[in-house]
């Protein structure tokens, strides 16, 4: 369910996890790697938003697409909207 | 080969009569759950659901106008509350409003458009959300001969089924690698209530000299949502008698 005061952590593992499952290698998910090089693509982004939506609420749009590059950009970008 | 999950259930629109009644049919005939999606027809809706049960299959009918994206919403989570996610869906419902692009008024290029194409889209942006969480899907979209080739009398018709068949293969290669299929089928003359103002010499110009059958063209939907199609996408698959050949 949605809450208002997701800790970072709780947000990273969801998404690490769920980029293991679009098929990252799980050694390479850090927050500084891009997603380029983890060989994670826009329909990927697309369903981690509705896992994200779905888990914490936040709405991700096609707009900050531009400002999320690296998996930090996307815990950062949850955790400053829940 | 991609299993699908024996939870899923297929969604069907304009499934209370005709080619979507009989795909309806053909789909449970597979095992698969069935919502059946009727505006209006709600005796020929439930008479379809009936028969599908009395067979031993599992169907339901929901009322929706789908034209109304928060009707497409709410008929489309009322499917997945009481048969599970939507791993199937068929965007069969289809109208039309024929006259000369000349003198077609603005409400007979909407009503179709809507109807024929956008509804379609939404309801498949909707079921994209479980299909591609799944690994699983089978999109296939009615289209018409009517589209890729020429039709006088019906140029909103045409753009609706020429553009559905365009969203077919564009959303195909979107999502391909998740195992997710969309693809069309291109009816020609089918006798239903939709093609009974049909003059049967225009049936003289086809190849087989008869009509098809609403069972034949729901055989090619089984098929292209079976697990046996899994790498087939992005096609159009001709139900004609050879009309386009």
């Amino acid at each position: 369910m949605p809450t208002s005061t997701t800790d970072t952590a709780t947000i990273q593992k969801v998404v690490f996890d769920s980029l293991e499952t679009f098929g990252a290698e799980p050694t390479e998910i850090k927050l500084e790697a891009t997603f380029e090089s983890l060989d994670i693509d826009s329909l990927d982004i697309a369903e981690l938003a509705q896992i994200i939506d779905e888990k914490f609420g936040v709405e991700i749009k096609s707009s900050d697409a531009e400002q999320i590059k690296t998996v930090g950009d996307v815990v950062d970008l949850v955790a400053a909207r829940s | 080969m991609t299993v699908r999950p024996q939870d899923a259930c297929a969604l069907v629109t304009g499934g209370a009569r005709g080619i979507g009644a009989a795909a309806a049919r053909a789909l449970a005939e597979d095992g698969w759950a069935v919502a059946i999606l009727h505006r209006n027809s709600a005796a020929e809706a439930d008479a379809t659901v009936d028969a599908i049960n009395e067979a031993g299959g599992n169907a339901i009918a929901v009322t929706a106008d789908i034209t109304d994206p928060a009707g497409c919403e709410s008929a489309f989570t009322e499917a997945e509350e009481r048969l599970g996610p939507v791993l199937c869906l068929v965007n069969n419902a289809g109208m039309r409003a024929d006259g000369l692009a000349m003198s077609m008024g603005d409400e007979d290029w909407d009503a179709v458009i809507d109807t024929n194409l956008s509804a379609g889209f939404r309801l498949t942006r909707r079921a994209l959300r479980a299909m591609v969480r799944s690994r699983f899907g089978r999109i296939v979209n009615i289209a018409s001969v009517v589209g890729p080739r020429a039709n006088a009398g019906q140029a909103n018709y045409a753009a609706s089924k020429a553009g559905l068949i365009g969203l077919t293969r564009t959303v195909a290669a979107e999502v391909a690698r998740k195992n997710v299929t969309v693809n069309a089928v291109a009816p020609g003359f089918i006798e239903t209530d939709m093609t009974a103002d049909v003059p049967d010499a225009i049936k003289e110009s086809v190849p087989a000299r008869r009509a098809g059958t609403p069972d034949e063209v729901a055989a090619c939907v089984r098929f292209l949502a079976s697990d046996a199609a899994g790498y087939v996408t992005g096609t159009t698959l001709y139900v004609d008698g050879g009309l386009a050949a």
